[in-house]
């Protein structure tokens, strides 16, 4: 069963098409899979019994000749993607027994192209975390151990069930959402590859939002080609997502072919950081020599306000959040305490026993930068900050066509090593966070292992729309690298 | 600017989020350990800058003003955790 769970995208998508496997078959190497790698929590809700129903159906219309672009193939939604009858708890006790009666926008399109749901992935509680350890559904297990080492580690966040389970072969490839590094970050410490795509690419539709002028969804995968394929079905144009923009979806795959010869790769100065990890950094200058060699010219470029990033999203993310999150009153839907004596109280005891730590914190902080008093010196300069973090990188595109840069400070860490500070928890998103900020597409792919035999990610930046040419430049990294590693699989031991 | 417990317990109310007595004090240093942090934009001039009010160049976009949806108060009723019938209920509000 194993050589079908290790297929890529791409692969399984041409052995359903030469009729070499089913979908039913497909799909029941992965139903197995789950249920064998419960101890790495990669799932809240196993959807098993759909996903056979929906490959069967996928199968009786492959025997018509009426198939999608994804037509047979098994992935694993975040559950944040509100899917109609199943369960989805964006990882919270406040949407704990929440069963949408509506899709959201980008797994309509999933179904629509003929993709099979197997379940709904783990995450940080309402996608406020970087290790997944906020979860109400208990963390999620990294595949990936360190070397001579059996210390349980994170999968990244806030999409670390869907990160996790692409790693241990439980799907094909996954969706998650990124308003802050939520998908490359994620993708970065677990081998695999992550794409957040424009601001705009991807309908919220459905979606439970976090702070929404940031939050984009995007492809989880095992390789770049197969990020392209995911980004052609989940990308769409969508009347009901006013931020939806009116262009038409390219074929991806089609795009990104072809060499990067002149291609002018950036390499921002202000992200060399004091006492940057030597294998991070390291690896960062090998794979400006890999684009070099195929090609590229590189340059060096500046982007001066890099490091008042992460201060302004903590200001801009967490006002977005109490204003989004203030539609849980215990009222409509979601959790409601037991037995409140007024309005008030019913008000504020659902939301202090619904919502976790985090989420609160999130919630307090941006009532506090919103209040009378703190907003022009808080939230207003932090909206002129955005304005000159997103100036930095049009200047720099001047000069470039991509800019790369590592993924994240570091390999996965231990569960339990960053949750009593939140300060450096937060830096985990150092290197992702501006790209949320300026609204760009960037792409993590697998670059190499660090010293203690952990994935690193390198991330590429794009241009506004122009994924195209990011996932050709992604793709040169790729090959270059030739990440084969996989995790053992102690889990099923 | 430093955030003391009774300042948590303002912000508290104004977000309607009961925090528990004990929690107040933690929460307080928690936070002033972020907007120490956060500070550090105090030292970049942004006279003149405006506001970012959108990350990608599009106008807003207008659709015609009529019904789309709608008529499906049972499906909205479904995950109300105290409703009667077409009706959400909330504690006796009107003396």
């Amino acid at each position: 069963m194993s050589e079908l769970t290790s297929m890529t995208l791409a692969e399984a998508r041409d052995a359903l098409a030469a009729k070499k496997v089913s979908s039913r078959e497909l799909t029941g190497a992965f139903v197995q899979a789950i249920e064998a790698a419960r101890p790495l929590g990669a799932f809240i809700t196993e959807t098993a019994e759909k996903a056979l129903a929906m490959a069967d159906a996928s199968d009786t219309r492959r025997a018509t000749g009426a198939t999608g672009a994804l037509e047979g193939l098994p992935l694993a939604i975040k559950d944040l993607f509100c899917t109609k009858g199943t369960r989805t708890t964006a990882a919270s006790k406040m949407l704990g027994n929440f069963v949408p009666p509506y899709e959201s926008t980008v797994t309509q399109n999933l179904w629509n192209a003929g993709a099979v749901m197997l379940g709904k992935t783990n995450l940080d509680e309402f996608a406020m975390g970087s290790s997944n350890e906020t979860s109400a559904f208990g963390p999620v297990f990294n595949p990936w151990r360190a070397r001579n080492s059996n210390a349980n580690l994170v999968p990244g966040g806030s999409s670390g069930g869907s990160s996790a389970a692409i790693a241990a072969d439980l799907c094909l490839a996954a969706t998650g959402t990124d308003t802050g590094g939520s998908i490359r970050q994620p993708a970065a410490v677990t081998g695999t590859v992550g794409l957040k795509p424009t601001y705009g690419r991807c309908s919220r539709w459905g979606i439970v939002a976090f702070a929404s002028s940031l939050d984009q969804a995007g492809p989880m995968t095992k390789t770049v080609k197969d990020a392209a394929i995911l980004l052609t079905s989940m990308a769409s144009v969508d009347p009901r997502d006013s931020t939806s923009v009116d262009l038409a979806v390219p074929d991806y795959e089609k795009l990104m072919a072809g060499s990067i010869k002149g291609l002018r790769v950036g390499i921002p100065k202000e992200y060399r950081l004091d006492g940057m990890a030597a294998d991070v950094a390291a690896l960062w200058d090998k794979a400006a020599g890999w684009l070099k060699d195929q090609g590229a010219e590189i340059v060096e470029v500046s982007l001066p306000h890099t490091k008042y990033a992460l201060p302004t999203y903590y200001i801009v993310a967490p006002a977005e959040a109490s204003s989004n999150l203030a539609r849980y009153d215990g009222v409509r839907f979601g959790y409601r305490a037991d037995k409140p004596h007024d309005i008030t109280d019913l008000y504020e005891r659902s939301r202090g026993e619904g919502f976790g730590a985090e989420v609160q914190r999130r919630i307090l902080i941006g009532t506090y930068v919103l209040s009378a008093g703190y907003y022009d010196a808080y939230y207003s300069r932090a909206q002129k900050l955005r304005t000159l973090i997103k100036r930095d990188f049009d200047a720099a595109f001047e000069k470039c066509d991509v800019l790369l840069t590592p993924s994240t400070p570091g390999p996965a860490f231990a569960v339990g090593a960053k949750t009593s500070d939140p300060l450096e928890m937060y830096l985990q998103d150092v290197f992702t966070v501006t790209v949320n900020l300026a609204g760009l597409p960037g792409i993590s792919v697998p670059g190499g292992l660090s010293e203690n035999g952990l994935p690193l990610g390198l991330q590429l930046i794009g241009k506004a729309f122009d994924e195209a040419t990011l996932l050709r430049a992604a793709h040169a990294v790729e090959t270059a690298a030739d990440f084969k590693a996989k995790p053992n699989k102690w889990w099923t031991a | 600017m430093s955030v003391d417990k009774d300042t948590v317990r303002r912000i508290a109310k104004l977000a309607r989020l009961a925090v528990p007595q004990a929690r107040l004090e933690p929460m307080a240093g928690e936070l002033n350990g972020i907007f120490k942090w956060v500070e550090m934009l105090g030292e970049v001039n942004v006279e003149g800058v405006p506001g970012m009010t959108s990350v990608v160049a599009q106008k807003l976009k207008w659709r015609k003003d009529e019904v789309t949806e709608g008529g499906n108060a049972d499906a909205l009723m479904a995950n109300a955790p105290g409703g009667e019938e077409h009706f959400f209920t909330v504690p006796k509000v009107v003396e």
